[in-house]
């Protein structure tokens, strides 16, 4: 295929996506909107109200860039998930298959896809946080960039997930199971230099955990976290997650016979 | 002249052991109308399966107008329309989405996209209903809208597996036509049906495969020159107690007023009416038993099993 012609095919798995979880809008966009906000009000204004400050800021403020973080990772990964695993369900998937799409397209159409409600979810959040507080941006290259490269990191945990799926339970495993409590347990609603020293050690094993404090270093300048190894090791994932979803597309695991 | 399509040696074990196809060899030359049939279980999904990059083949080649599969899949997976056997269409997309969203995964841009879509959506019958889920269309319409969407980027080599399964015969008949017209407009075609009247009414040449082997690869006619004996029904008046005898013919009473006949190749049907009329018998009707296709692939797949 021309470059012209794999432009045509990637933004039509793109556009094709955004329809998706555009369409039902319902389930995709909303009910982020709404838990968010509820989390601010409870969190953030009853509770954090007596909790007084964190990291030297107000505790709204403090987890607001946790918040907004952790919608972008749940809306990535559950996107692509969802849709991928719909997408072999229903058997369209043929539709991709018969054709000349190279896989890398395919790949990339879907974390594009995935990464684009991820973001908009995220936008749509920190707009609601300003209802609550006021966003101050420290550094707005690191908060754009690790908040693209974690959504891209988390469809393609989904993307993984959705080949290995053989059932919708298997979808909400993972969501439910291991990345919801990463999330929480990833410095979304703490500092863990409030834990002890060995529960701090155990907390930077949580990969979450460094693109939270990063995307908060981005508004509010603290972190808990070394910002360079935290960007280095996201990328890390980043490619090594790539590849390996590329080597589950060719071998055709759970896509073809 | 390249081949439209060339299979050598294809072998297909999947991962319980079962072999499905034991490196089975045939071609499909191009503009042929071809018809691949086989009982269920032979191999015939697999095969197109293979072709199509829906399976993976253990061993041997595939080549699409000169294509090879895995050396030049890009170019081979271009030449190449499939309308599988089942629904594999999004249920949730509307129908013109649907042909347009297949035409992108060509490379074919947004504009040109939706213009072949509406020529073939409305050449399929279903222009009145692009904008609707799909879902909600009814079989036959699933079926011309599977059609529509594998043509929409132009393809040599068009792919049908049971396109008529459970469509009614006036539709049927209808497709047929559409796919004759296409036909002739050059678009080589590869069909397995059930419908073996079908098969025969369309297709020039045949391949059947069973247990995963080529058991038959020739033309049409040259097949049913292979046919040594032909069924008939006589319904016949007045109704009788024992089959009358005819000389030169086997004759058994299915029911009193129906006779079932079975006429070899290199004997006429004049003696048995004329024998009948002297017994004071009168065939008031008559037709096949089955289709002579049907005849023959009986015999070939039993005595393939025996």
């Amino acid at each position: 295929m021309s470059n012209k012609e794999l432009w045509v095919a990637f933004m039509t798995i793109v556009s094709r996506e955004i329809r998706r979880f555009t369409r039902i809008w319902g389930q995709t966009l909303l009910p982020p909107a709404i838990t968010m906000t509820l989390y601010f009000i409870i969190f953030g204004n009853l509770i954090g109200s007596r909790i007084g400050e964190m990291g030297g800021f107000d505790y709204m403020e403090y987890i607001v860039p946790g918040l907004i973080m952790m919608s972008v990772i749940t809306n990535s990964y559950s996107n692509v998930v969802s849709s991928f695993y719909s997408t072999k369900f229903q058997r369209h998937i043929e539709e991709l298959l018969v054709s000349p799409v190279p896989n890398w397209v395919i790949l990339s159409g879907y974390v594009v896809g995935g990464s684009v409600r991820g973001l908009g979810v995220g936008f749509i959040v920190t707009c609601l946080s300003l209802f609550f507080t006021d966003l101050q941006i420290h550094n707005l290259w690191v908060m754009v960039s690790v908040v693209l490269l974690t959504a891209i990191l988390f469809s393609l945990g989904g993307f993984i997930n959705a080949v290995f799926a053989n059932s919708f339970d298997d979808v909400s495993i993972i969501p439910t199971f291991v990345l919801t409590p990463l999330t929480y347990l990833g410095g979304v609603f703490y500092s863990i230099s409030l834990l002890p020293e060995f529960w701090q050690g155990v907390s930077q094993l949580n990969p979450i955990l460094y693109m939270v404090n990063t995307f908060r270093y981005g508004i509010l300048g603290v972190s808990d976290i070394d910002i360079v190894f935290a960007f280095s090791m996201i990328v890390g994932f980043i490619l090594v997650l790539f590849a390996y979803s590329l080597h589950l597309l060719s071998s055709g695991r759970g896509i073809r016979h | 002249m390249t081949s439209a399509l060339k299979i050598q040696d294809l072998r297909k074990v999947y991962g319980n052991g079962f072999e499905a196809l034991k490196g089975i060899s045939f071609e499909v030359q191009q503009g042929d109308f071809f018809a691949l049939l086989g009982p269920n279980g032979a191999g015939k999904s697999t095969t197109l399966g293979i072709v199509s990059s829906l399976v993976n083949k253990t061993s041997g080649q595939v080549s699409v107008f000169g294509h090879d599969l895995d050396a030049d899949s890009s170019a081979a997976k271009r030449e190449l329309g499939v309308v599988p056997q089942e629904f594999n269409f999004n249920m949730f997309e509307k129908v013109k989405d649907i042909v347009t969203t297949q035409a992108g995964y060509y490379g074919i841009a947004a504009k040109e996209a939706a213009e072949r879509a509406d020529h073939y959506l409305e050449k399929l019958g279903l222009w009145e209903k692009r904008n609707d889920i799909s879902r909600m269309l009814s079989g036959g319409m699933k079926r011309r809208l599977m059609i529509a969407r594998a043509l929409v980027h132009e393809p040599r080599l068009l792919i049908l597996d049971e396109p008529t399964a459970g469509v009614d015969i006036e539709l049927r008949r209808s497709m047929w036509e559409f796919l004759e017209e296409i036909n002739a407009e050059g678009t080589s075609i590869i069909l397995t049906t059930h419908y073996l009247e079908e098969a025969e009414q369309l297709c020039r040449n045949i391949a059947i495969i069973d247990h995963g082997e080529i058991i038959q690869n020739t033309s049409m006619s040259d097949l049913l020159a292979q046919l040594n004996t032909e069924s008939f029904i006589m319904d016949i008046a007045p109704c009788l107690q024992a089959p009358p005898h005819l000389d030169g013919y086997k004759v058994s009473l299915e029911t009193g007023q129906r006779l079932l006949v079975e006429v070899e190749k290199n004997k006429g049907m004049n003696p048995i009416f004329s024998q009948l009329a002297e017994q004071g018998v009168e065939v008031t009707s008559m037709r096949n038993k089955s289709n002579r296709l049907e005849e023959l692939f009986v015999s070939l797949v039993d005595k393939n099993l025996k």
